[in-house]
């Protein structure tokens, strides 16, 4: 009886992974057919469709133009998003680890997550001026505060069994650290690493958009106010691919630590 | 199918089609008489569950047939039959009294009514001090206890019981035993009871059937013979000892069974 | 005292305490007033603006526009969470993209969207809708996920009927996931409108802000800026605090 049913149960395993490769490529037909049918009926004025974008792309990526403003982009993200990882993932221990500190803390990050940042941006270029230096704190505005709120949940969360194992053990507060307390929270870390990826790249692009002469944000906004709509809808679809491509990465690299931990 | 007979299982077999194929359960063969206590005891795995399904209508048999009360049951639930889960089955936005009013819902009764209802099922099972408590506040023996006046308030014909108190310490099974027997001396319902634990049958029953391993059917029919009035210090009883006895020695061998196919 | 209260204490105290180290700073010169002014001038700034009637239409705008979309948002995606959890095959098409979704920032799209739609309500109410719908769909398919299984057997046995199965036990029992899912639409749909307007827009508070800046007003700016943060504080607040009922009531302790 056992035989048949992990035979059974293999070849459904199959036959779903073929299912969901055929939807998967329906889905894209799909989505490429609607982008189609956009940029068509409004005539290229709004969306360039996929071809033509396609095109422009292959070509847009040969130019140096279009890197020196990739280039701009990536060094303010890659910037933001370590600072945001570096100093949420030390701010959430320290709010974890003391239980009223982040009691006192918790909602006030929660309530700054709801802010429309956007309408603090001047007073960062106020105080940060027109440049890089702007556009980082942007994107740290954006990517700090849920790296925090993840670390420091991941924390609260954590078994206290394994902090009085840790006790009993004698372990250094250093070796603690290392040792038992980032792998149990890795899983909901790295989570917290993909969130204030993604989060620290929009800040950055949304200052590009608002108030830049560099970078990718730039080169879209200043795509849509030339008129040069292939440009626009290229620009965003890099945008959109990288964006995907590093989440799916970062999830598929979160998987095992995942199983790891919750081995139970 | 005399007066008597409350429910009638004739020659039910229940298999799933698969993949892959499993013959769940039968055939099975059981009268039930009105107002008797039968507990059902078998190894994991053997359909019991299965049994209770088909008996309240959830689930239709393969083949064969099910008849409550003279009526043969096509594939719905019929009125009078109450069923308390192994899993809790409170609801856990409700209160206490809300919850136990839940049955009553859709009947068409007055208000007042209701309320009395409710009042004399919530106190029957103890928790009047916690009436307005949530069950999130509760043990899991009181939530249990919950469910219970949630089937009682609506005067059941038929009682089913799904190891109700398979999450609870061995005392509070014990004095839950009690209390299942108080529930089935004062509504006079019929009362089945699945269960793995040996003694739990063996102290409340009127009849214990016991079930072989996968597919299940009745390998054994024991009549206890106890007075209706029992409580759970029969334990001291000799012929326990004996009863309990006979039920492990049928169902030891089905135990291994099961186990060694799980192995 | 317990200990949420103490914790609410010392959390005004140190808010209140950074509120008045802001407003000696930018007094006594320490910060540039031409940088921040003086959070006690934000709240006169503030009450002067909005009280003089002369932004009502903006903020009319601005949460009409607001709410519209957090509404299509709270519709469209309680509607396409429900479906993608009754049909296993399109759940296996939507879950990675809804798992991605919120990696990409949707606000890349704005200009498109105005482009398209022009410049006006359209593209806002549509942007809200892209930032909020999806956190609805999650949070409805987490609910529905979340029902206990053994209460739909409780609704078998109790012959509830289907309308009265969905309204008497899945919906109280989905119930707090889904107002999550709430919250976070309004929350979304303040921001992607706001950021909107900030960005590229005609009318409403978001726009009003952007102006402000160009003309180096700072004044009203930072006062509109206030005002802004309070809605959005407030709103989201009320919604914490409700969500935080509904959850204490059902959990243990």
């Amino acid at each position: 009886m056992n035989d048949v049913s992990l035979e059974a149960g293999l070849s459904s395993r199959a036959s779903r992974r073929r299912m969901r490769a055929f939807d998967a490529v329906v889905l894209t037909l799909l989505t490429m057919a609607l982008w189609q049918a956009i940029g068509s009926w409004t005539k290229g004025v709004a969306v360039s469709p996929p071809l033509p974008t396609l095109l422009y792309l292959f070509g847009l990526l040969r130019t140096s133009m279009f890197w020196n403003h990739a280039a701009a982009t990536l060094a303010a993200f890659l910037l933001a998003f370590a600072l945001s990882a570096l100093i949420g993932l030390a701010l959430g221990l320290i709010f974890g680890l003391k239980r009223f500190a982040g009691e006192v803390a918790e909602p006030v990050l929660a309530g700054f997550y709801t802010i429309p940042k956007v309408t603090l941006y001047p007073v960062v270029l106020l105080v940060f001026g027109l440049g890089m230096s702007a556009k980082v704190a942007f994107g740290v505005m954006h990517g700090l505060v849920p790296m925090t709120l993840f670390t420091l949940g991941a924390v609260r969360n954590l078994p206290p069994v394994l902090i009085r194992t840790s006790r009993v053990l004698r372990l250094s507060p250093d070796r603690m650290m290392r040792w038992v307390l980032v792998p149990a929270c890795l899983p909901d870390i790295v989570n917290g690493l993909r969130i204030s990826f993604s989060l620290s790249l929009l800040g950055v692009l949304i200052g590009e958009m608002f108030s830049s002469q560099r970078g990718l944000g730039f080169l879209l906004v200043n795509g849509m106010a030339q008129n040069n709509v292939p440009l626009s809808t290229a620009v965003v679809t890099v945008i959109v691919v990288v964006a995907i491509a590093a989440n799916t990465l970062m999830l598929r690299i979160g998987r095992p630590a995942e199983r790891r931990a919750n081995w139970k | 199918m005399t007066e008597q007979s409350h429910v009638v299982l004739n020659e039910v077999v229940r298999r799933y089609e698969g993949p892959p194929a499993v013959h769940a359960l039968g055939p099975i063969n059981l009268t039930m008489r009105r107002g008797e206590f039968f507990s059902i005891v078998g190894p994991s795995g053997c359909g019991k569950s299965t049994l209770l399904d088909v008996l309240c209508g959830l689930v239709r048999p393969t083949s064969g047939s099910v008849h409550f009360e003279g009526r043969e049951l096509r594939g719905e639930v019929p009125d009078g039959i109450g069923v308390v889960f192994q899993e809790d089955s409170s609801m856990p936005w409700l209160s206490v009294r809300q919850n136990v009013a839940f049955g009553l819902r859709t009947s068409a009764k007055p208000e007042k009514e209701i309320a009395e209802l409710v009042d004399h099922a919530v106190s029957f099972m103890g928790l009047a001090q916690f009436a307005d408590h949530f069950p999130a506040q509760l043990s899991g023996g009181m939530r249990q206890r919950v469910c219970i006046a949630r089937t009682l308030v609506l005067r059941p014909r038929l009682i089913l019981l799904d190891e109700p108190f398979g999450a609870l310490d061995q005392q509070t099974r014990l004095l839950m035993g009690d209390e299942l027997l108080r529930l089935w001396r004062e509504t006079g319902a019929t009362v089945l009871l699945i269960t793995h634990a040996l003694d739990e049958a063996a102290m409340l029953s009127d009849r214990v059937g016991v079930m072989s391993a996968r597919p299940g059917r009745f390998i054994d029919m024991v009549e206890t013979g106890w007075p209706r009035d029992r409580d759970s210090r029969i334990v001291s009883d000799p012929e326990f000892g004996s009863l309990t006895a006979r039920l492990w020695s049928c169902l030891r061998e089905e135990s291994l069974k099961t186990m060694g196919r799980a192995a | 005292m317990t200990r949420r209260r103490a914790a609410l204490l010392v959390r005004t105290a140190v808010l209140a305490g950074l509120v008045i180290l802001l407003e000696i700073c930018c007094r006594t010169g320490i910060i540039d007033p031409l940088t921040v002014i003086p959070p006690s001038e934000m709240i006169v700034s503030m009450v002067d603006h909005i009280g003089s009637g002369e932004l009502n239409e903006s903020i009319f705008n601005t949460f009409s526009t607001i709410i519209l979309a957090f509404a299509l948002a709270v519709g469209f995606g309680s509607l396409a969470g429900t479906l993608v959890h009754r049909f296993s095959r399109l759940r296996d098409v939507a879950d990675p993209l809804l798992a991605s979704y919120y990696s990409v920032p949707t606000f890349i799209f704005y200009p498109l969207l105005v482009a398209l739609l022009g410049l006006g309500k359209a593209p806002l109410v549509v942007l809200g809708v892209l930032s909020a719908a999806p956190a609805v769909m999650i949070s409805t398919l987490s609910g529905l996920d979340g029902v206990p299984p053994i209460l739909m057997k409780l609704a078998r046995i109790h012959r509830l009927s289907a309308a009265r199965a969905l309204w008497w036990i899945v919906l109280p029992a989905a119930l707090p996931r889904l107002f999550t899912g709430f919250k976070l639409a309004l929350s979304y749909a303040l921001i992607g409108v706001i950021a909107g307007e900030f960005i590229l827009s005609g009318t409403g508070i978001g726009y009003a802000i952007s102006f402000a800046y160009q003309s180096f007003d700072n004044r009203a700016m930072y006062g509109l800026m206030l005002f802004v943060l309070l809605v959005a504080v407030t709103a989201n607040g009320i919604l914490y605090v409700w969500e935080g009922r509904l959850a204490r009531r059902r959990s243990v302790g």
